[in-house]
């Protein structure tokens, strides 16, 4: 009896939760179909329109573009960096190695806004344009202690065997880590890699402070908002979840479904 | 060759691996930000930056109350979402762990963090759609005939809290599971053995076994919910201003950057205090 009023209790909350964790989502979604110029209560009619003006937008294309170059060319520097420095401090003895650690992890720690605004101050004072450049620099500082952190964790000691194989074998150490130790990581550097586009894709403060006339997706929907409330706004924000949700099937199918069987 | 230059060389190649990666964060995280610590002892006068040593910007911060009531707001708000955010994942990350069948565990997971994944600028614009006077929720509660005025539930600091708090939940609930199943069920037989109850068993067995994962979260929530500029600055409104809404006001109406990079040294100082409070639990650095 009493376990049948927990579990029913149980779930009674996991509806409620669920409610309220995808409400707005699906708000989002139902008002990007809206037939009118508001995406406001109530709903008026089902149309497409907004969905073919977002693909009409040269700017919002255009900071599409910037966004997915972005996110792409820093977490694939983030994730290299993040290799070599995890491959020396699992591999070799360094001398005062735990400050590394600590160091290479520190930027996790502090607000993306103060990192921003840091990286500004000395761009201003140097007198650096600002750039996209600049904005992938800001964004490989807060995604290299993620890729770090993730592969240093995968750097399993079973491994260093293999790598001893390959090295008898006559591989050099550029071999062994290209051909032996990446393949073997992959399933983490992967992630590493995934999970840091992902940041870099969403981020918006030290785009938007470290950017000036190439933008990201994010600095521009933020730019889109400030004159007004806009049906546009709610069909780029559903491209982009559906975007993410394709995504995320391809890897859980191809990807983790295999890693799981083996 | 002798085992000592051998020892020389490999060591010198890993130091060649490390640096890059050390390079890039002296270079873009350490050095920028002791350079930021150093300008927020400058000071603005006209355009210019002076640069004369003192601590004119922090006396400033603590006499003028518009800017320290920046600070409470911010410490106040990031409390109850990361109270209320605990309060809401920890059940959902129990019920996931012990209620949900072994092969939709991974389902549910991956359902209760699928919004994640849309963009966070209009995550938090969708909130305005549902809690604003024309919005869902005003709409749906005046339909039933429940109010007769719609509620005010935007731009204010309830819609701040609930726009973060619905980002954090499902943060936490990620870290909490983690560590729910990572409990072994020999723990509570062992606990049900010695003539614990159900309510016993969980306050006094599980609850302390996952308190890295709680507190692990609660720090990533404190740290996410104290820095961000987003979500206050669109479902705030602008009658209490955050820190981070301070500091963009410094930056951009006024170009005073030595004030902007003030109060980012007092928020800095409140995020190691909240590291320093929970340290015992956090498990970061093993990572």
């Amino acid at each position: 009896m009493r376990n049948a009023i927990t579990s029913s209790l149980s779930w009674v909350y996991l509806i409620a939760i669920y409610a309220f964790i995808f409400l707005p989502v699906a708000v989002l979604v139902l008002f990007s179909f809206q037939d009118g110029r508001l995406p406001v209560p109530p709903f008026n009619g089902f149309s497409t329109q907004w969905y073919e003006a977002v693909f009409a937008d040269r700017k919002l294309m255009a900071a599409l573009t910037n966004s997915f170059l972005v996110a792409s060319i820093s977490s694939a520097v983030a994730c290299l960096l993040g290799f070599l420095a995890a491959y020396a401090l699992a591999r070799y003895k360094l001398p005062g190695s735990a400050l590394q650690r600590g160091l290479l992890i520190a930027p996790m720690t502090v607000s993306y806004l103060i990192i921003a605004l840091g990286l500004l101050t000395v761009l201003n004072t140097l007198r650096v344009p600002l750039s996209l450049w600049t904005v992938g620099i800001g964004h490989v500082v807060i995604n290299l202690p993620l890729c770090f952190a993730i592969i240093y964790a995968s750097m399993g000691d079973h491994h260093i065997n293999i790598e001893r194989a390959a090295r008898d074998l006559g591989a050099n150490d550029f071999k062994v880590m290209a051909l032996v130790t990446a393949p073997m990581l992959m399933p983490s550097i992967l992630a590493a890699f995934f999970l840091s586009v992902t940041f870099s894709w969403d981020e918006f403060i030290i785009a938007f402070l470290l950017s000036r006339f190439d933008v990201t997706l994010p600095v521009e929907i933020w730019s889109m908002l400030r004159s007004g409330l806009n049906p546009k706004t709610n069909a780029i924000g559903s491209l982009v979840f559906l975007a993410s949700i394709a995504l995320l099937l391809v890897l859980e199918i191809g990807f983790f479904g295999r890693s799981r069987k083996t | 060759m002798t085992t000592a230059t051998l020892e020389q060389t490999e060591r010198r190649k890993a130091w060649g691996f490390v640096a890059p990666a050390l390079a890039w964060t002296v270079l873009f995280f350490v050095v920028p930000f002791i350079f930021m610590t150093a300008m927020s002892l400058w000071s603005r006068q006209g355009r210019e930056i002076v640069r004369v040593w003192n601590l004119d910007n922090y006396v400033r911060f603590f006499s003028e109350s518009a800017l320290l009531k920046g600070l409470t707001n911010s410490l106040e708000i990031t409390l109850m979402v990361t109270v209320l955010s605990v309060l809401l994942a920890y059940p959902l990350a129990w019920i996931i762990a012990e209620r949900v069948p072994k092969k939709w565990q991974r389902m549910a997971l991956i359902l209760a963090i699928l919004p994640f994944w849309t963009s966070y600028v209009v995550r938090s614009y969708s909130w305005l759609l549902v809690l604003s006077k024309g919005g869902v929720i005003n709409n749906a509660l005046m339909g039933i005939g429940l109010i007769s005025e719609p509620l005010e539930i935007a731009s204010n600091r309830i819609a701040t809290v609930i726009g973060f708090v619905h980002f954090f939940v499902m943060l936490l609930t990620l870290t909490i599971y983690s560590n729910l199943i990572q409990l072994s069920p020999n723990y509570r037989r062992a606990a049900a053995d010695l003539g614990a109850n159900a309510f016993q068993t969980f306050w006094h067995v599980v609850l302390p076994l996952t308190l890295p994962g709680i507190m692990t979260g609660a720090f990533l929530t404190f740290v996410l919910c104290i820095g961000d500029y987003i979500t206050p600055q669109i479902l705030g409104g602008n009658n209490e201003l955050v820190l981070p809404q301070i500091i963009m006001l410094q930056i951009g109406r006024r170009a005073d950057f030595p004030m902007a990079a003030a109060l980012s040294i007092i928020l800095m100082l409140a995020v190691t205090l909240a590291y320093i409070a929970c340290a015992r639990w956090l498990k970061i650095e093993r990572a």
